[in-house]
């Protein structure tokens, strides 16, 4: 289906290194990021350290995604039939455009005009809001990062915490400015205290709460078994949701099947202490179809694919679907930590973005997406704090590869691609090292006199900030033969 | 017990002093170490820059060079990582970072090294997180007669060099060198150690930079020295 959209990738993002360019420069930003991930990254060692059998957990949950990506057909299916048998109807959309049409039908047969929504990664994925906006039909975020980012009319820049690039300060300026031209205003002095600012949002969205007949979610998990979706989180603003409004709908990446019930044992230990560093989450919302005189009396449940099953295709890559977007990786990632959520150019950013936005809209298919996998340094902080034990690392160097491959065909390869291939074939011989020693060992003396200071070409992105180091007089072989070692 | 040394490419030119160093040390423990003239280079740069073709091409030289040793050695974290989990090494022997080598091979943690510095020690993430080699640099540190070793704030934060993401990530490889030179130069050390040449090109060529007047030495080459 080569006409399928996916909309993962903001349209128009620059490549990674540009779009870090314009964030390092933001000492605000720096300072924020700075402040909040490194009190998120201690929360969570404190939170994982209590649990003995965290890494038992870890496997756990490792191996249930696994077993549900090799049978992710008939899972699908099992969820199917018994979401159908509780009373609910399961649609499957192929891409964006497919989820959209179908929610803004949905919505526009109820005669509603707006909807109130639950902070969802899926949603986001699909632009559901502009494409409803499109239609007339207003979309309220009742997450209070998410209502900050969308009075702003800004991009989210952290899975869980989307507003993490704004202090309280800038929050107080935004609320005072944008509620009124949405609904109820912020009070008058109002403060940049969190309760205060909570309660102002509090006012702000009660009155949708009580006057929506449509709500939209997304999930975090969804039972084959018993037809039982699930979402998790900390304010109640999702419970409100689940309840108030007369028609639910759910947009579901396929990927969150569970093979059954029972497993919400592991993930609901592995999210929270890794999402929030808390044990246990604040409202965890589980449904099973619809129950007549409580709550919704009609609960549509979206399957989306939206490049799901291409990076499903791939052995290497397809963990990356095991993501259960708790951003433990992006918390303890030094590269997010000093560009951003928003660099990423992609509603998912951070390590779990560099793998998987390539993977969804497919690589070779933009300079941005192919620029994601580079945004690493393969320390390894994102596989160690990964609850369901992605190796991020090993996936980035797969996608590169698939990048690199990519591109071998081009009639001008990259100096890069040159420079790669002239050292496999110094590489190729000992003595055609050596010979490549003695030249370097000369081209050092001439940097020498230049203080290893400034080279020019690509070299100068080096030496903008750091001395080069002085190829030695003498290698290390032609010593060990020197001195008769060999 | 036949002990081959491999150099990994980038010291072999450029830090030479670092595979003299090991040489030294082990000879000081009493054992021979042997340099096969054959080897070039891991693949290790090749292969996370994405040049899988080029790095699987040079495996087969790598196990040819090592062919008939007990172990390898290297003073290279990362490279050792690569080769450990990368290569296809059913006819190559097992091969350890140098601080793995001395305590988990030869058990020793004092290798009789004297050096009165103030030194801190920064953990590169290939051997935390790849080799996990945990705090056996520092036990063998903690031997060294003389030395001042003080801890690294947030020594475990990557610096920022990440090979090729040094210069196609250049700005924010830039600012994670930033934050790790602030944090060296909080500790007071006059040198900085670690296991890796590579991330120390990088954290030395920012410190010289700014000149901090802040010297960067592999570890081997502390453990090399002597009263």
């Amino acid at each position: 289906m080569s006409d399928q959209k996916v909309n993962v990738v903001w349209l128009g993002s620059p490549t990674f290194p540009n779009a870090a360019h314009t964030a390092l420069k933001d000492e605000q930003l720096r300072r924020n990021l700075k402040h909040a991930t490194t009190t998120i990254r201690d929360k969570r060692l404190r939170a994982v350290a209590e649990l003995e059998d965290w890494e038992t957990l870890r496997l756990a949950g490792s191996r249930i995604k696994d077993r549900v990506m090799r049978h992710l057909d008939e899972y699908l299916l099992r969820l199917e039939a018994s979401v159908t048998a509780a009373g609910g109807v399961v649609h499957w959309a192929a891409d964006a455009a497919e989820a959209n049409r179908i929610v803004i039908d949905l919505v526009r047969a109820r005669g509603a005009d707006e909807v109130v929504k639950i902070k969802s990664m899926a949603t986001q994925e699909i632009g559901l809001n502009e494409a409803l906006a499109e239609e007339g039909v207003t979309a309220t975020e009742t997450d209070l990062a998410e209502l900050i980012v969308q009075l702003d009319d800004d991009r989210p820049s952290h899975i869980l915490v989307p507003a993490i690039h704004r202090n309280r300060t800038e929050i107080r300026d935004i609320f005072r400015r944008e509620m009124g031209k949405n609904g109820v205003p912020a009070p008058d002095g109002l403060t940049d205290e969190p309760r205060v600012l909570a309660e102002a949002a509090r006012r702000h969205l009660r009155e949708k709460f009580l006057r929506a007949k449509v709500a939209v979610s997304g999930a975090n998990f969804a039972c084959a078994d018993t037809g039982t979706v699930g979402v998790v989180e900390s304010e109640g603003n999702g419970r409100m949701c689940l309840t108030l409004p007369e028609t639910l709908i759910t947009v579901m990446g396929i990927e969150k099947v569970l093979p059954t019930f029972a497993d919400l044992e592991v993930f609901l230990q592995l999210l929270p202490r890794s999402s929030t560093a808390e044990r246990m989450n604040p409202y965890t919302s589980l449904w099973t179809g619809v129950t007549p005189g409580d709550g919704p009396r009609e609960f549509h449940l979206i399957l989306l694919d939206n490049g799901r099953t291409a990076t499903l295709a791939d052995r290497q890559g397809r963990s990356a679907l095991h993501c259960i977007r708790c951003s433990a990786c992006l918390n303890v990632c030094p590269v997010y930590e000093r560009t951003g959520g928003r660099s990423y150019g992609s509603v998912y950013p951070g390590p779990i973005g560099a793998v998987l936005t390539p993977q969804l809209v497919g690589v070779g298919s933009s300079k941005h997406a192919d620029s994601l996998p580079f945004a690493s340094t393969l320390c390894g902080a994102c596989y160690d704090a990964c609850p369901v034990r992605i190796d991020i690392p090993e996936m980035l160097v797969h996608l590169r590869q698939k990048v690199v491959d990519a591109h071998r065909g081009d009639g001008f390869p990259k100096p890069e691609a040159l420079a790669m291939k002239g050292a496999r074939l110094v590489f190729g011989s000992p003595r055609r090292l050596a010979f490549a020693e003695r030249l370097g060992a000369v081209g050092g003396r001439i940097i020498g006199i230049r203080g290893g200071r400034w080279l020019p070409g690509p070299a100068k992105k080096w030496t903008d900030a750091r001395d080069v180091p002085v190829p030695a007089r003498e290698s290390f072989r032609t010593w060990w033969r020197r001195t008769g070692r060999g | 017990m036949r002990v081959a040394l491999f150099i990994a490419c980038y010291n072999d030119a450029l830090f030479p002093d670092t595979g003299k160093a090991v040489t030294a040390v082990l000879e000081r423990l009493g054992h021979t170490v042997e340099f096969p003239m054959a080897q070039t280079c891991c693949g290790q740069m090749h292969y996370n820059t994405g040049y899988r073709r080029e790095a699987d091409a040079l495996v087969g030289a790598f196990n040819d060079a090592f062919r008939g040793y007990d172990a390898i050695v290297t003073p290279s974290g990362s490279c050792g990582g690569h080769v450990r989990h990368h290569h296809d090494t059913e006819t190559a022997p097992d091969v350890y970072e140098f601080s793995e080598f001395l305590v988990d091979v030869l058990g020793v943690t004092d290798v009789g090294a004297y050096y009165p510095h103030r030194v801190t020690y920064h953990p590169t993430c290939h051997s935390l997180r790849m080799l996990r080699v945990g705090d056996k640099p520092l036990r063998l540190l903690r031997a060294v007669r003389g030395i001042d070793l003080v801890e690294l704030p947030e020594a475990e934060s990557c610096c920022g060099f990440g090979g090729t993401f040094a210069v196609k990530n250049s700005e924010t490889s830039v600012a994670m060198l930033r934050d790790k030179m602030g944090n060296i130069g909080a500790t007071k050390a006059d040198t900085l150690c670690a296991s890796d040449n590579s991330c120390l090109m990088h954290i030395g060529g920012g410190l010289g930079r700014i000149k901090s007047g802040i010297r960067t030495l592999h570890l081997a080459e502390i453990l090399a020295g002597t009263r």
